[in-house]
């Protein structure tokens, strides 16, 4: 069984091999000249005062290979899912081969069990490989901003990138199972894995652990803008924060009251139309006003990874033994 | 060796047919006593029928006394058709041309006469086969 | 002898269709079985439902004295070859023969090997770019060669031309010659299993109408032409199955066990084919009542 396992999948596999291989090299070739270019330039930047255009060209670099490494992260557990999940029982089933393998003298469970875990298992190697070069490549570059919480690089980095291929994996072979073509089962699997992805990045993942909560002082430096249209209405004063939490991953920010309200007020005369901008944040700065942010600290990004990993698997555990069951009871 | 063949739709049990070609090759001296017959396998190999159909046809013939099966080597002509001298012949056709000649008197055509000859000989062999 | 395969009261449902109703089997060990009736009768059910590859809905059917499919051991014993033998498309003749040996305990690759060569068969050629002729005798060479007592084929000549179902039958009877075993295979012309059965099941509208050895159905059915009369009107031993009628003659195929006196009947012997289309074209009252089963 574990033969013709291998038979069947050798040339997906090869394939795999071969995107690793190539990707590998490719970072061979330029990860060390750009952790070299990180520690002159953007290291050193804030003794010569020119971080931003030091920045900025240390992002440029390499572009290529950067989106060459986003879309490979993106796709990566879909086109698994789509390509080694889903043909993985809905081609037997539509070219009928499920009644020559069943025949011969090895159970079904045992059948579905070698396949779904050998092929399961090195979906999640390549996963893991592919994720721990580029988790590695990357480095220099996810020290900006929200650095690694940062959702666009949160996927695509540390142990998730195994959990998601787990799970397309599973949710392909499910898909293959229950609507018997290959072609429609890439579809829906691909559908669901989308849906699934955009619910954890929006909602989900942001509340695995609770976020931190910070009230204090409003802290004048990160105010971005002042203007009318708060929340109580077109008269009322409206004040907008950009907080600057190195790492972190900020879900809101508010300017409150004093007493913690989010009504701040009608709009006081200084911050008027015919107002100068200091004039008004000299204002503002009497009001004593607070800041209230939610977020999660950049220290928390192994912990959440854990955590979502350890989900995903879960699902595409619960999704495999679901088709072992399915395929003992109800398929001919 | 002789080969067998069959005509599927004469509507003669396949088993008879491969008695009869037996037969038909001792008379016209293609077997001779001592020779084999194709083994089952072989014959099954060549006309795609049910061995069972064989095993049958070669009972029969071994019932008859014509030939023989030996354990592990094949099956055997042991036996000829020796009932059939020329001097047993002789009569017995000029009695038929003496029936002909009164049939065609009492006014049947060719069609007539073939149907009854047919029809009789049919319902005395299995008469014949009924009483065996 | 021992019965290879024993049903009672197997029946199969696919949401409101039966696709096999109330059938009752004994099939004994060493014959070559035909099932045959029109498409849709239920042919493919049942031989899925020997194989293990379905579960019965009702009654029960045992196969070498288990329920399919009981175990890897039982699995081992019957052989079963799809229709339009199923073969994998990506993998060459040589795989296939690696798939049996490494799923097979009782693999002979001897055997299987030889029976490629024999055939012609270029080890290393796909299977899908082999005929279909190629590809059945590939698919019987991978059910014969795990050495099986059992073997069911479903309508496995179907789409064969002529000179590859003659010698896929060859090859099939010289295996049974050297393996000794039972096989079952179906089929919707009876043309097609005619030369190598000794045994017919006839299937139509989910339902046995006649199963017995080939030999005893022959005897035991006759056209009988004569005068118009009530088909009712009959002795109760004669059992009807299909009547014609013109306005002066009637045309009868009868079964029955005990010989015809009436004087008025010309008796004649009733052939496979058409044995089988007397029961094929019964109205759908009578093809309900099954017809006593016929036993050696």
């Amino acid at each position: 069984m574990i033969w013709l396992t291998w038979r069947q999948f050798r040339a997906q596999t090869i394939a795999a091999a071969g995107l690793l291989a190539i990707l590998a090299i490719a970072f061979a070739v330029t990860g060390p000249q750009l952790a070299h270019l990180y520690d002159t330039t953007v290291a050193t930047c804030h003794a010569q005062h020119d971080c931003s255009i030091a920045v900025g060209t240390f992002q440029a670099e390499d572009s290529f290979l950067q989106d060459l490494v986003r879309l490979v992260m993106l796709a990566g557990p879909a086109l698994i899912g789509m390509f080694w999940g889903a043909p993985l029982i809905a081609r037997e089933l539509e070219a009928g081969t499920q009644r020559l393998a069943w025949m011969q003298s090895v159970t079904r469970f045992r059948w579905l069990a070698v396949k779904l875990g050998l092929a399961g298992l090195a979906s999640m190697a390549v996963a893991g490989l592919l994720s721990l070069m580029v988790t590695w490549w990357s480095g220099p570059f996810d020290r900006f901003g929200a650095g690694r919480l940062d959702p666009a690089i949160f996927s695509e980095r540390g142990i998730v990138p195994i959990g998601y291929a787990a799970f397309a994996f599973a949710l392909g072979v499910m898909a293959g199972l229950l609507i018997r073509h290959t072609v429609p089962a890439m579809a829906v699997t691909l559908a669901v894995f989308a849906a699934v992805q955009a619910a954890f990045e929006l909602k989900i993942r942001f509340h695995l652990i609770p976020p931190v909560r910070v009230a204090s002082a409003l802290n004048m430096a990160w105010v971005t803008e002042t203007g009318s249209g708060g929340p109580a209405g077109p008269g009322s004063l409206y004040i907008g924060i950009q907080p600057n939490l190195p790492g972190a991953w900020i879900g809101s920010s508010q300017v409150t009251t004093a007493a913690g309200s989010t009504s701040l007020g009608p709009v006081p005369s200084s911050c008027g139309p015919n107002a100068t901008y200091s004039a008004c944040t000299a204002t503002i700065a009497r009001m004593h006003l607070r800041q209230v942010i939610v977020y999660q600290p950049g220290s928390r990004f192994w912990a959440l990874q854990w955590y979502e990993t350890a989900i995903y698997l879960a699902l595409a555990l619960a999704l495999a033994g679901f088709c072992v069951w399915w395929v003992r009871r109800r398929v001919s | 060796m002789i080969e067998f063949h069959l005509d599927a739709h004469s509507g003669v049990a396949p088993y008879l047919q491969l008695i009869h070609q037996v037969r038909q090759a001792l008379r016209l001296d293609l077997l001779s006593e001592g020779d084999q017959l194709p083994t089952v396998k072989d014959v099954v190999g060549r006309l795609a029928i049910n061995p069972n159909t064989v095993l049958k046809a070669y009972r029969e013939l071994e019932y008859e006394g014509l030939v023989a099966a030996r354990p592990g080597l094949g099956t055997f002509v042991t036996g000829t058709l020796g009932d059939s001298s020329p001097a047993a012949i002789a009569p017995l056709r000029r009695e038929l041309q003496r029936w002909l000649a009164k049939a065609r008197r009492t006014g049947l055509d060719d069609e007539s006469i073939e149907a009854l000859m047919l029809t009789t000989f049919r319902s005395a062999t299995e008469g014949e086969e009924n009483i065996a | 002898m021992t019965a290879v395969l024993k049903a009672q009261g197997l029946g199969r449902r696919y949401r409101r269709r039966w696709a096999l109703s109330d059938c009752t089997l004994d099939i004994p060990a060493g014959q070559v079985v035909g099932l045959v009736g029109p498409n849709g009768a239920g042919k493919t059910t049942l031989l899925h439902l020997a194989a293990g590859l379905l579960q019965p809905t009702t009654g029960t059917i045992e196969v070498l004295g288990d329920r399919p499919p009981a175990s890897p051991a039982q699995l081992a014993r019957v052989g079963f070859v799809a229709q339009d033998s199923p073969t994998y498309s990506g993998l060459s003749v040589a795989d296939h023969l690696r798939l049996g040996a490494h799923l097979n305990p009782g693999w002979d690759a001897a055997m299987a090997s030889d029976r490629i060569e024999r055939l012609g068969l270029d080890p290393r050629q796909r299977a899908g770019k082999m005929s279909g002729g190629q590809r059945a005798q590939l698919a019987l060479t991978l059910a014969l060669a795990k050495k099986p007592e059992l073997l069911l084929l479903d309508e496995p000549v179907a789409s064969l031309d002529p000179l590859a179902r003659r010698e896929f039958l060859q090859g099939l009877m010289e295996a049974v010659v050297d393996q000794g075993l039972t096989v079952v295979l179906s089929s919707h012309l009876v043309a097609d299993l005619e030369r190598v059965c000794d045994y017919l099941i006839v299937l139509v509208a989910s339902r046995v109408q006649i199963a017995g050895e080939v030999e005893h159905l022959r005897a035991t059915h006759h056209l009988l032409t004569g005068p118009r009369r009530d088909p009712a009107r009959l002795p109760e031993d004669q059992h009807v199955i299909s009547a014609s009628h013109t306005d002066r003659q009637t045309t009868l195929t009868v079964r029955t066990e005990a010989p015809i006196h009436d004087p008025a009947w010309v008796v004649s012997p009733v052939g496979l084919e058409d044995l089988v289309l007397a029961y094929m074209s019964r109205t759908a009252a009578d093809a309900r009542r099954p017809e006593l089963e016929v036993q050696r």
